[in-house]
C-alpha cells in the first residue's frame, strides 16, 4: 500500500497549536472549576465582586473545559487522525489557520464576556449572538477542512474514527444553529425565538446532544484511533463499530427530554426521552467494549505504559457514566436525583473520567509525534499524572454521589403532619463535607494537569530528538 | 396535539425502533464466523477484526428495545395514545397530594375552632405552625422570622400592614404588594440629598418641617407616610420615624429608595395552603412578636 501511495507530507501546524492549547485551556478551565468548588465551601471567596461570583464563573468554567479544552483536543486530534487514516494532507489551505485562530478568538471572547455578565442564559450555550455567529463560521470552516480531507483519501473505505468525528461535526453544527436562534436587540443582548416548554425542550435537545455528539461521539473518534494505535492491536470488531455507531447517532438525538422529567413538558415527550435513554445503554457500551477488547492480547502493556492506562481507565469511566445516565433517566430514579449534586457527579464522571482522561492520553501520544521527539520527557511523570487524575476523579464523583443522595432524601422527607422535615438550608449544611472532598479532588486533578504542562514543556524544549531509524519508521508507517 | 403531529410522532418512533432492531439483527453474525479475522482494511497501521457482536451485549440491546415497546404501550409516549394504564404525571401528583391532605386533614381541622389569640399559647399548635412557617415563609423571612433586606422582620412590633390576627391572616391569604414610587424625576440631586437627610432626621435628631425639604415631604411623601413620617398600615407605608428600615437606613440606601422607588411583593397563599394551615400559620406569626404569651 505504501509503495503505491507515497507518504503525503502531513500538515501538523494546526494540530501542534491545538494540542498545546488544549493543555493551556485545560488548566485555565479547571482552575476556574476549583475556584468554584472552593466558593461552595467558603462562599466568602467570591469577594463580593460581580465578575468573581459563582453565577458568572460557572458558565466560564463549563465553556472553558468543554469548548476550549475539549474543543482544542477534538479539533487537533481530528486533524491528525483524518490525515493519517486517509493518507491525505489536510484540505482547505487558509481555512486551517482560520479554524485555529477563530476558535481561540471565540474562547477569548467567552472569557471576557461571561465574567462581565453577558449571557443568553442558555445552559452550555451562554455566549451572545455575535460570538454565536463567529462559532458558526469557524465550525463551517472546520467541517470543510475535515470533510475535504476525507474526500482526498487514498483508500476506498473511511476509518471508523472518522465516522464519529464526522457525526460530531455535522450534528454540533445543527444543534448550535437551531438552539442559538435569537432576535438581537443590541450587540450584547438578544432574545431566544423560543419560549416556555418549547424553549426548555430545544435547550435540552441541544444540551443532551452536546453531551452525545460533542462529548461522546467526538471523543469516541479519538478513542478509535489512539487506543488501537497505542495498544498496537487491531480494533476488536468492525461490525460492532457499525451497529453501535448508527444506533448511537440515531438514538442519542431522542434522549434530551430526560432532563425535563416531571416538568411542564408533555408526558409523551418525557416517556420517549426515558425509553430512548434506556435503549442508549447498549450503543454506548458498544464503544467501551470495542475499545477494551482491542486490548485483548495486550493487557500486559498496561503495566508499563501509563498512556495506555489513561486511555483504558477513561473507557471504564465512560462505561460507568453511560450506565449511570440511562439509570438516572428513569423517572422514578430521576425524581430522587434531579436537581441534586448527583447530577454534577454524573457529569464529572464523564467529563473528568472519560473526556479529560482520553484527551490526556491522546495528548501524551501526540506531543512526541508532533514535535519529532523520541518520547515524552518523563514517563514517571505521566504515571504520577495518571494516579492524580484517577484519585481526583474518584474523590469528586464519590462525594457528589453521597451529597446527591443525601439531598434527594432530605428534600423528600416529611413529618406526620405533612410538613417537610428539613429546610433547604439544612440540606446545604449536610452537603458541606462533600463540598470539601470535591474541592480536594478537584485540586488533585488540577495538580495532575500542571504536571502534564511541565512534562509537555520539557518534551518540546529539551526532549530527545527522534532517532534516524525511528524517523524513517514513522514515515513508512 | 393535532392528529397530524400525533401520527408524525408515532411514525418517527416506530420507524426508529424498527430500524434499530433491523440494524442489530442484520449485523448479528453467529454462524460461520471465525474469531480474530481481520476485514483487510488497514488505516495508518490500524487493522480491524470482524468479530461477532458479544452475545450478552446483543441480548441487553434486545431487552432494552422490548422494554421500550412495552413501556410505550403501557404509558403515554406514542403521540396522543394515552397508554393502557392511563397514567399521567399530573394525575399521579394530584393523587399523592390528595392522599397527603387526607392523611393530615383531621389533625389540622381540630384547631379551626380555637381563636388565633388562644391558639398562640397552644404549644402543640405552635409546633405545627413553626413547621408550616419553615416550609413556606422562612426562605424570605428567615427561619427565626428575623427578616432580611427587603423582607420584613415578623418578630418585632413594627408592622407594615398591621399585627392584629385578621391583618396577619389577610397578608398571608391575599399577599401584599408594597409599591413606593420613584421620585428622581420630581427631585433633582440636591433635592434628593436634602430629602434623604430629612428622612434620616425623622428617626434621630427630629426633622424641621419648615425647611424646603420638610415642605416637599409634606407635599410628596406625607400622603402615604403621614405628616410626621409615622407610616400608614392601610397602605403598607412604612413608619420612617422608628429607625427600623426595610431597605437599609444609611444615607445611600435611603436616597436609593427615594430616587428609584421600591417594589415589595408578598405572594398570596390562599390557593397554596389550606384554610386550616393558614389559621395555624396566622397564630404562629401572631405570637412571634408577643413572646410573653
Amino acid at each position: 500500500m505504501d509503495a503505491q501511495h507515497p507518504q503525503p507530507q502531513y500538515d501538523y501546524d494546526a494540530v501542534r497549536m491545538f494540542t498545546v492549547m488544549a493543555v493551556v485551556w485545560g488548566i485555565v478551565g479547571m482552575t476556574v472549576g476549583v475556584l468554584l468548588a472552593a466558593q461552595l465551601v467558603w462562599p466568602v471567596l467570591n469577594f463580593d465582586t460581580p465578575w468573581l461570583s459563582f453565577g458568572r464563573l460557572r458558565p466560564l468554567h463549563t465553556n472553558a473545559v468543554i469548548f476550549a479544552f475539549g474543543g482544542c483536543a477534538l479539533m487537533g486530534s481530528s486533524f491528525f487522525v483524518v490525515q493519517r487514516t486517509c493518507q491525505a494532507r489536510l484540505f482547505g489551505g487558509p481555512l486551517i489557520p482560520f479554524v485555529f485562530w477563530g476558535w481561540q478568538l471565540v474562547i477569548v471572547l467567552a472569557a471576557i464576556s461571561l465574567p462581565m455578565g453577558y449571557t443568553s442564559t442558555k445552559e452550555y450555550a451562554e455566549l451572545e449572538w455575535p460570538i454565536d455567529i463567529l462559532i458558526t463560521l469557524v465550525w463551517v470552516a472546520y467541517a470543510i477542512v475535515f470533510f475535504g480531507t476525507i474526500m482526498r483519501r487514498k483508500m476506498s473505505h473511511i476509518y471508523v474514527a472518522n465516522w464519529f468525528y464526522g457525526a460530531f461535526i455535522i450534528t454540533v453544527a445543527v444543534l448550535h444553529i437551531v438552539n442559538s436562534l435569537a432576535v438581537p436587540v443590541s450587540l450584547t443582548k438578544s432574545y431566544s425565538i423560543y419560549s416556555g416548554a418549547v424553549d426548555a425542550m430545544i435547550q435540552w435537545w441541544y444540551g443532551h446532544n452536546a453531551v452525545g455528539f460533542y462529548l461522546t461521539a467526538g471523543f469516541l473518534g479519538m478513542m478509535y484511533y489512539f487506543v488501537p494505535k497505542q495498544a498496537e492491536r487491531p480494533v476488536y470488531s468492525y461490525r460492532l463499530s457499525i451497529v453501535h455507531f448508527w444506533a448511537l447517532v440515531s438514538v442519542y438525538i431522542w434522549a434530551g427530554p430526560h432532563h425535563l422529567h416531571y416538568t411542564a413538558l408533555p408526558d409523551w415527550a418525557q416517556s420517549l426521552g426515558m425509553v430512548m435513554s434506556l435503549i442508549l445503554l447498549a450503543p454506548s457500551w458498544g464503544g467501551m467494549i470495542n475499545g477494551m477488547m482491542t486490548l485483548s492480547g495486550a493487557w500486559h502493556k498496561l503495566r508499563t505504559d501509563p498512556i495506555l492506562r489513561f486511555l483504558v481507565v477513561s473507557l471504564s469511566f465512560y462505561g460507568m457514566s453511560t450506565f449511570e445516565g440511562p439509570m438516572m433517566a428513569i423517572k422514578t430514579v430521576n425524581s430522587l436525583s434531579h436537581y441534586t449534586d448527583w447530577t454534577i457527579g454524573h457529569v464529572h464522571s464523564g467529563a473528568l473520567g472519560w473526556v479529560a482522561m482520553i484527551s490526556i492520553g491522546t495528548i501524551y501520544h501526540l506531543i512526541p509525534v508532533l514535535f519529532d521527539k523520541e518520547k515524552m520527557h518523563s514517563i514517571p511523570a505521566i504515571n504520577l499524572h495518571f494516579w492524580l487524575s484517577t484519585i481526583g476523579t474518584v474523590l469528586y464523583i464519590a462525594s457528589m454521589w453521597v451529597n446527591g443522595i443525601v439531598q434527594g432524601l432530605m428534600w423528600r422527607a416529611y413529618n406526620s403532619d405533612g410538613s417537610l422535615t428539613y429546610s433547604f438550608a439544612e440540606s446545604v449544611l449536610a452537603s458541606h463535607p462533600g463540598y470539601i472532598v470535591r474541592f480536594i479532588g478537584g485540586c488533585i486533578f488540577l495538580f495532575g494537569m500542571l504536571v502534564m504542562a511541565w512534562n509537555v514543556w520539557q518534551t518540546i524544549r529539551n526532549g530527545e530528538a527522534l532517532s534516524k531509524a525511528n524517523r524513517s519508521a514513522e514515515v513508512a508507517a | 396535539m393535532s392528529s397530524f403531529w400525533s401520527i408524525w410522532i408515532i411514525a418517527l418512533t416506530v420507524i426508529s425502533l424498527v430500524l434499530i432492531t433491523w440494524l442489530l439483527f442484520s449485523n448479528r453474525k453467529i454462524t460461520g464466523s471465525k474469531e480474530n479475522q481481520t476485514t483487510g482494511h488497514v488505516y495508518d497501521g490500524i487493522e480491524e477484526y470482524d468479530n461477532p457482536l458479544p452475545s450478552w451485549w446483543f441480548k441487553m440491546f434486545v431487552v432494552s428495545i422490548v422494554f421500550a415497546v412495552a413501556y410505550l404501550i403501557a404509558f403515554p409516549g406514542l403521540g396522543n395514545f394515552p397508554g393502557l394504564l392511563n397514567w399521567t404525571s399530573v394525575g399521579k401528583w394530584e393523587k399523592e397530594v390528595a392522599e397527603a391532605e387526607q392523611a393530615t386533614a383531621e389533625l389540622y381541622k381540630g384547631f379551626m375552632a380555637t381563636e388565633v389569640t388562644n391558639l398562640a399559647s397552644d404549644r402543640n399548635a405552635m409546633r405545627l405552625g413553626k413547621r408550616i412557617f419553615a416550609n413556606n415563609c422562612a426562605i424570605c423571612h428567615g427561619i427565626n422570622a428575623e427578616g432580611s433586606y427587603g423582607f420584613p422582620n415578623l418578630s418585632d412590633h413594627d408592622w407594615l400592614y398591621g399585627g392584629d390576627a385578621e391583618q396577619i391572616r389577610a397578608s398571608i391569604n391575599q399577599g401584599r404588594s408594597g409599591v413606593m414610587p420613584a421620585w428622581k424625576n420630581m427631585l433633582d440631586n440636591n433635592g434628593l440629598e436634602a430629602m434623604t437627610q430629612y428622612v434620616k432626621n425623622l428617626s434621630s435628631t427630629g426633622a424641621d418641617s419648615t425647611t424646603p425639604a420638610g415642605k416637599q415631604f409634606a407635599m410628596l411623601c406625607a400622603a402615604c407616610h403621614g405628616p410626621d413620617g409615622g407610616g400608614n398600615q392601610m397602605m403598607g407605608a412604612p413608619n420612617l420615624a422608628d429607625n427600623i428600615w426595610l431597605y437599609g437606613g444609611d444615607a445611600g440606601q435611603i436616597k436609593q429608595s427615594i430616587a428609584n422607588g421600591r417594589n415589595g411583593q408578598m405572594p398570596a397563599h390562599h390557593d397554596k395552603l389550606s384554610e386550616e394551615k393558614i389559621h395555624l400559620l396566622t397564630a404562629y406569626v401572631y405570637q412571634l412578636s408577643r413572646p410573653s404569651r
